[in-house]
């Protein structure tokens, strides 16, 4: 096995553009893509640290987090449709009124 | 493992030579059953099919590529072309990945996972993108609406296959393809006996699957066009059709693994033999099998109207002598080539039974709705599929823990869940939504 | 060596993937590139020999969340959305931001550095689905039924966003 090292700078290279494209993207369907990102990075950093100690601990709190991000994902993207069907727009920035 | 062949070959030159014969086999297989499908939906219609292309229609499938070879290459105006061309590709791809995990025999398989069975689902949920990318790369509403209809069927069907299969998978004990096989020689049975309900399940969602008969609807002539692949024309239909039908091989190779012993004979345990050697009763089936077919060829012979086709069907005569001597031959062989032999010859007429029944389904029944098909998948298999996994369970349990025979067990929880499976099935359309009742003298 | 090469190889594809997808302006081409990072980060599943997470990672992830999002994007597409601004106003400050908390987490890195290394020598479980299986079904139980009750609600808040007239 290589160097936990790798993996853990791996892991945080995704973390961070996921985080700029969290932040920086205007289409809210790609800052959920972003957050799918994030999600990954940590998986990689748990797999990586259940190798390292030899348990497999890391790699059930990876496969809860997969669970969860299915959750997510599916009910975020269900909020976005309900939105466009309303409002006609997937930008973040326009949407600043709920009512109108 | 064999002992003549040193390590390092065996290790890293073997797999690549599967991986070689398989890739370039599959393809003309793949033809050849679109052949059969043919001359199987013309005798089901009583007509005669492909008979002008070489002797019997047989030249037919190579005459289809050359023609799709040299058609010209049409991309729609504004279509995406990376993901245009990407598309076929990715469908064809991921069927013929998934055939790195599957064992033709104790021996002939490129890589013997640890999670086989799963690599091979997850394989196959990929090639759900081949259809869904082709559609939006088209730049056209049917194809768009196709895929997404596809891809939806494919999505709600892969649930309910793949829980039909951890019915099987809870008598195997293992994810690994080989172990599978190997369990279903230590008990003795196939696993169609233990888990019948879980074929079912596991054929319905096959079909559904593969996008055949009757769930077809997305690439049907009369609906949508042609759905996905209305834009697609030449060598690209073409890989997207060898795609399908490569597909239906997976899937009939997963089944036959599964549930229909891989490659074993039926009755494994059955060891008597004939008295003074060692060959097995059941071991000279092979043979009979294709005498029997040589003799009806022969037969057959004298009744053909033409020359050439006399000749062709004496030719078949001829090579289905000699396949039975092979078989015959390969029982005085060592156990190891007798073994490979045989259980290609066992793995191939099993998935051949599958295919034929995928193609008699679609020329026998008329075509869901898609909602009917949406109701089917999501209302029926999968609860249907829920019940037999816990049935199963409690099976096993039952059967380990009491000292019931496992047969026993199993056929008793199996026919529980076919009571569930007929009240499921009788439940029918939701009512329509009551009228406000309206009170009388108004 | 045969490591290390595969190491870079799904390291390179997952990160040239995530930086592609943060920056395209076709909303399907950054999900297909989103999908690539995905198949490279199963890779390096395989690699840290957890091979139940590799499949489990392209069946759920690639094949049932990606198409999720595949198809609400076909459902959303807007043409005319090509040809917007694709990065919203606060984009200096946001990436000022990432920088800070990058050299943080890299802060800590260097720190530790001298604590992670090869790691103890551990033997490869052959049964790494068994061990997992276990594991889940032992020590995780509570979490394990709390996640089912998590999907059923996520299966009815899904629904229910999706209709019409509720």
């Amino acid at each position: 096995m290589l160097p936990i090292g790798n993996y853990l700078f791996l892991s945080f290279t995704l973390f961070t553009i996921g985080v700029i494209g969290v932040l920086t993207r205007r289409n809210v369907i790609v800052m959920l893509m972003s957050i799918e990102l994030i999600l990954n990075a940590v998986n990689i950093n748990l797999v990586a640290f259940s190798r390292y100690w030899g348990t497999v601990d890391g790699q059930v709190f990876a496969i809860f987090i997969i669970t969860d991000a299915a959750a997510e994902a599916a009910v975020g993207l269900g909020i976005i449709l309900a939105f466009f069907r309303n409002r006609q727009t997937v930008l973040a920035d326009e949407m600043d009124m709920l009512r109108w | 493992m064999n002992h003549l062949i040193p390590t390092a070959i065996q290790q890293y030159v073997l797999p690549v030579l599967y991986g070689i014969v398989i890739v370039a086999i599959l393809p003309l297989l793949a033809g050849y059953i679109v052949l059969m499908e043919r001359k199987v939906m013309a005798d089901m219609q009583a007509r005669l099919g492909p008979m002008r292309v070489g002797p019997h229609g047989l030249l037919q499938p190579i005459a289809d590529a050359l023609k799709l070879l040299i058609k010209e290459d049409i991309i729609p105006e504004h279509a995406d072309r990376f993901m245009f061309w990407m598309a076929p590709v990715l469908s064809v791809g991921m069927a013929l990945l998934a055939y790195a995990a599957i064992p033709f025999g104790p021996v002939f398989q490129v890589a013997d996972l640890n999670v086989g069975l799963l690599f091979i689902l997850a394989v196959s949920s990929l090639g759900i993108y081949g259809i869904v990318l082709g559609g939006w790369a088209s730049n056209s509403h049917y194809s768009l609406l196709g895929a997404l209809r596809s891809a939806a069927q494919l999505v709600s069907y892969e649930t309910a296959a793949g829980l039909g299969l951890v019915s099987a998978l809870i008598w195997a004990g293992s994810l690994s393809m080989k172990s599978i096989v190997e369990a279903q020689y230590d008990r003795g049975d196939w696993f169609i006996a233990y888990v019948p309900v879980g074929f079912f399940i596991y054929l319905v969602g096959s079909i559904a699957e593969t996008n055949r008969a009757p769930f077809d609807l997305p690439e049907a002539e009369s609906e949508l066009v042609a759905g996905y692949m209305t834009e697609y024309s030449g060598f690209r239909w073409a890989l997207y059709f060898l795609g399908e039908y490569a597909n239906m091989m997976v899937v009939a190779s997963i089944a036959t693994t599964l549930f229909l012993g891989g490659w074993l004979r039926p009755f494994v345990r059955y060891h008597d033999h004939f008295p003074g050697t060692s060959v097995e009763l059941l071991d000279i089936v092979p043979s009979l099998i294709f005498l029997f077919a040589a003799a009806y060829c022969l037969r057959l012979v004298p009744r053909q109207p033409v020359k050439i086709q006399r000749m062709v069907m004496a030719a078949v005569a001829g090579l289905c002598l000699v396949l039975s001597g092979v078989m015959a031959a390969a029982l005085l062989a060592s156990p190891g080539v007798m073994a490979g032999i045989h259980g290609a010859f066992w793995f191939l007429a099993k998935v051949f039974a599958y295919i034929y029944g995928f193609l008699w389904f679609r020329f026998t029944f008329p075509r869901y709705r898609f909602d009917q098909l949406m109701r089917l998948g999501w209302r029926f298999l999968i609860p249907l599929s829920l019940v037999n996994v816990i049935a199963t369970a409690v099976a096993v349990v039952v059967s380990e823990e009491w000292g019931l025979h496992p047969l026993a067990s199993a056929l008793i929880m199996q026919v529980l869940t076919l009571g569930v499976a007929l009240w499921l099935a009788g439940r029918g359309e939701e009512p329509a939504a009551r009228e406000p009742q309206v009170a009388e003298g108004d | 060596m045969l490591n290390a090469f595969l190491f870079y190889f799904f390291a390179i594809l997952a990160v040239g993937s995530a930086i592609l997808m943060v920056t395209r302006r076709n909303i399907v081409h950054a999900a297909v590139f989103l999908i690539t990072a995905l198949l490279a980060t199963a890779g390096i599943f395989l690699l840290l020999q957890a091979e139940f997470l590799f499949v489990t990672q392209i069946i759920l992830y690639v094949g049932g969340i990606m198409v999720l999002f595949v198809f609400v994007i076909m459902l959303v597409n807007l043409d005319v959305s090509l040809q917007l601004v694709q990065f919203s106003r606060q984009r200096y400050v946001a990436v000022a931001l990432a920088v800070v908390l990058a050299v943080q987490v890299l802060g800590a890195f260097w720190v530790g550095r001298t604590s992670v290394g090869a790691g103890p020598a551990q033997a490869i479980e052959a049964k790494n689905t068994e061990a997992v299986g276990q594991a889940l079904f032992q020590h995780y139980l509570l979490p394990f039924e709390i996640a089912s009750i998590l999907l059923l609600v996520a299966m009815v808040g899904a629904v229910v966003m999706g209709k019409r007239r509720i």
